[in-house]
Parts: C-alpha cells; structure tokens; sequence
C-alpha cells in the first residue's frame, strides 16, 4: 500500500503537483491519468524517488519514503519495480541478462538457480525462447515483455508503470495491460500505472487519479468513471465521440438495458 | 550555467560515486569491461600515432641539426627525451581524449535519455558509483600501461626511420638512447598519465551523465566533453612542467 499525503513539487516558480493525497492499495491496478503536462510523471518520479517533492509524505507500508536515510531507501528499493516507457532495457545486455541483472546485483543466488528464476519470468510473459537475443533485436512489444519480467524478477511489493502502452499497437496494448493486471494480481503489488490510454483505463482501472494541472481533480473505479459529473475528466477521458458512443454503451450496458452491445 | 555550477556539480560527482559498492562482484566485473574497453580498444590507435610520431621527430630534429660538430647520436638522445617527455603522455592523452572520451560521454548520455539510468537508480543502485567509478578505475590502469607502450613505440619508430632514411645507424641511436638517461623523465611521464586520465575519464563522465535531452544534446555533450578535456589536458600538462621541471 502506497499513501500519498498533500505532495507538493514545483520547479522553479511553477508549480508541478499541489497538495495531491491518494492512497493506492495492493492487489490493485492504480491509474494516474491527465493530459500532457498535468504533474502525472512528476508525481511518478517523486514517488520512486527519482525527484524529491518540496513537502508532503510518500509511505510505502507506513514507512515515510520522503525522510528515509539512503541505505533505507536503498532497501526499499529492492522491494521497487519500474517498467518504463521505453523499457529502459540494457542496450549491450541480452535479454537473459537484463533480467538476470537485479538478480546478479542483490542475491546471492548460484548461475543455475538464477537462470531457473529468470527462466520463470520470462515464460511468465510468455517470452521463453527470447534469452539470447539483444534488446535491438526485438520489438516494442517483446521489450516492454522484458521490462515486466526485469521489474517482478526480485519479486517486488511496488510495480510502477510509466505509459506501458506507449508505441505500441492496441492488441499488443491489450496483451501489456492484460499482463501487468495478472501479475498484480498473483503476487499481490501495489501497482501503479501512469497512462494515457483509455482503454487501460476502461479495462483494468481498479482505481484511477485523474490529474489536472498539478491537482487531484477526480478520483474513483472504471465503474465510477461512466458516470462521474467532472467536465475536466469527461472531456478528457471522451474526447472523441467514438469514446462518447462507448461511454453510453456503458452506462446501458450498466443498466442492464443492452448485453455486448446487443439489445435485450 | 556558469563555470562555478559546473565544478560544483563535478565535485559533487566525485563524491557521489564514493560510496560501498552494493556488491563487489559486479563492480569488479564491469571493471574489467571497461579496462577491455579502454585499454584494447584504445591500443590500435595509440600504437600507430605513437610510432609515426617517433618516425616524425627523427626526421625533423635531423633535419634542424645541420652541424657536422654535433654528434649524430644527439638526435637519438633529443627522441627519447622529447618522446618520453611530452609526445607519449600528452599526445596520447589528446587522441586518447577523443576516443576514450566521447565514448564515455556518449555511453552515459544515452543511458541518461534512454532512462537506463534511472532503471538503475529504482533499483537501489548508485549509478555514479557503478557507472562512473569503475570508468575512471580503467583509465587508472589502462592509460599509464598504453603511455608506455606508446613511449617504447615512439622512440623505435625513430630508431627505424632514422635507419631507413639513412640519417643514423642502429648501433648510432642505440649510444645516443643510452647516453643521459634520466629515470626521473619516465617519473614525470607517468605522472602525467594518471593525471591525464583522471580528466579523459571524469570529464567526458560528468558531460555524459548529466546530458538532458535526446540525440542531439548526447552528440554536443560529446564535443564539448572532447574539447574541455583536451583543454584541461593542455593545461595541466603546463602546470605538471611548471612544478616539478
């Protein structure tokens, strides 16, 4: 569980996140959303750590992250895995060895065993006969695959996400979200997941924080979200009418006055 | 940003990447990487300046000695002086500048833009201590051992051009190689070795590591990296004459 209590960030005179209080639970799919500019990377960063807030708390299981010294932080860290935008994989590393890599760095672990775990995580994302191959050799997809299996190697309690679904196509999309969901789900993290894809939001937003600005301007469910009266957030969630058609057929289908998008 | 910003942020590097090392292992293994990298890498290179540029000075300082009073070994003796002296560490170093340096800072910039960086941060690494330490460790090593290979180098391309151009004999050069050695001019070489390699190394690591940006900004943190650590290679090579000459 992750709490956030009135985060404050600016650089410079501008003011990048204004008091945002959220708290993120495990097991659960949290989504920030907001327009480009909103602060939902900032938040992101400050809350692993890359960016210290100017006041307010982070507490990762109780524990303020904001005041810990660095070898506390260095320990929570290893509880911390990252899938970034654009994976951020090991250019000179194989695939093997980009996830073998936290396992090499804080373990003790003999090269069998070692394999054996990097071998489950990589059958976990479906990406068993990929070890050998460098990360210039695969696609945007088999990367991000990558990026998961290196962020959960270590088993970590925190998964954070930053736009998983950047570049890639919307089945591919589709099988990221479905993925991340999984394994948020099997070893019970805190997920935490910033994007701007819609269909994330619709498909696996357990809780979802709508940024705007620097501020928290809405927060709920993908169940809640059909239905929520903020201007800001609708505008920006059915910004096109096709999104518009699919939030009406959500709501009906809520209603239980249409079944997959067929008439009862 | 003025100069006083940079230095600051340089120093604080330094002493950034003075921490324990989360696990030795690892650090002695990307040590290695880099002493490969570094060291072979940079040895084709050296080998050829160096011998060309021993070649060079016998012709040129043969050519300037037109007195029949001065002996021929003198030219062996002005070499091996000037070799040792100044064209092993500093000419080196400068080549060495370009193509150590860039690729440090090209290395470093594209793990800043590419996040590789922060993956590491996330992961509770210190990114200067793993990243830039074992850097500056490799050039500690590396760089000394290829100023001697290019000193040996240098000074037996001399010996052969001055064969070949038929100015002096082997046994000429060998006399005048021998004559007035002094042991301390092999000192001051190597001093100035680990002190140029401490710039090709940090240097081009802080342009590098603090790169903003995306390709372009890694290509000018490249350039400026190049052009400042020649600077500062020149002008400590002045400042290590100026005290200890």
């Amino acid at each position: 569980m992750i709490e956030i209590k009135n985060l404050k960030k600016s650089f410079g005179d501008k003011v990048v996140i204004n008091g945002v209080s959220a708290l993120m639970e495990a097991g659960k799919a949290n989504l920030i959303i907001g327009a480009s500019g909103s602060g939902k990377t900032v938040l992101m960063k400050c809350l692993v750590g890359l960016f210290e807030p100017d006041s307010g708390e982070i507490l990762y299981s109780g524990h303020n992250f904001t005041e810990m010294e660095d070898e506390e932080r260095k320990e929570l860290r290893q509880q911390i895995g990252m899938l970034f935008q654009g994976s951020a994989l090991f250019d000179s590393q194989t695939v093997q060895q980009n996830v073998m890599f936290p396992l090499d760095m804080f373990t003790t672990l003999t090269f069998s065993e070692k394999l054996k775990k990097v071998n489950e995580v990589l059958e976990r994302v479906n990406l068993k006969d990929a070890n050998k191959k460098f990360p210039a050799e695969i696609s945007g997809g088999m990367k991000k695959r990558v990026g998961i299996a290196r962020a959960i190697v270590l088993n970590p309690k925190y998964l954070f996400c930053d736009e998983p679904n950047s570049g890639l196509d919307p089945q591919t999309s589709l099988v990221i979200d479905k993925l991340i969901y999984e394994v948020t789900r099997e070893f019970n993290m805190t997920t935490v997941i910033n994007t701007h894809d819609m269909n994330s939001v619709m498909e696996i937003g357990d809780h979802i924080i709508y940024m705007h600005q620097g501020e928290k301007e809405w927060e709920g469910s993908n169940k809640q979200i059909i239905y929520s009266k903020s201007k800001k957030l609708n505008d920006f969630i059915f910004a096109s009418e096709f999104l518009q058609d699919v939030k009406e057929m959500r709501m009906l289908e809520a209603e239980g006055k249409v079944n997959n998008g067929k008439k009862e | 940003m003025n100069f006083f910003n940079h230095f600051g942020r340089y120093i604080l590097m330094i002493k950034g990447m003075l921490t324990k090392p989360e696990n030795w292992r690892m650090y002695w293994k990307e040590l290695m990487h880099q002493c490969s990298d570094i060291g072979i890498g940079s040895l084709g290179i050296v080998m050829i300046v160096a011998l060309f540029i021993g070649a060079v000075s016998t012709l040129q300082t043969a050519y300037q000695l037109v007195s029949n009073l001065i002996p021929k070994s003198t030219i062996a003796q002005i070499v091996r002086d000037t070799v040792i002296l100044e064209f092993a560490p500093t000419i080196s170093c400068i080549v060495l500048a370009g193509v150590v340096g860039s690729k440090i800072a090209s290395e470093l910039g594209n793990m800043r833009v590419s996040e590789q960086i922060d993956a590491l941060e996330i992961m509770g690494i210190n990114t200067k201590a793993y990243l830039i330490m074992p850097k500056i460790l490799a050039s500690f090593i590396m760089i000394p051992l290829l100023v001697i290979i290019a000193g040996v180098l240098g000074i037996w391309g001399g010996r052969l051009a001055g064969t070949w151009a038929g100015i002096l004999s082997p046994e000429e050069f060998d006399g005048g190689l021998l004559s007035g050695f002094l042991p301390f001019n092999v000192s001051f070489a190597l001093y100035k070795a680990y002190t140029f390699a401490f710039i090709i190394s940090s240097i081009p690591a802080y342009f590098g590591y603090y790169v903003q940006g995306g390709a372009l900004e890694i290509g000018k943190a490249s350039t400026t990296a190049v052009v400042t650590s020649c600077i500062m290679i020149l002008f400590a090579d002045y400042v290590l004459a100026a005290l200890l000459l």
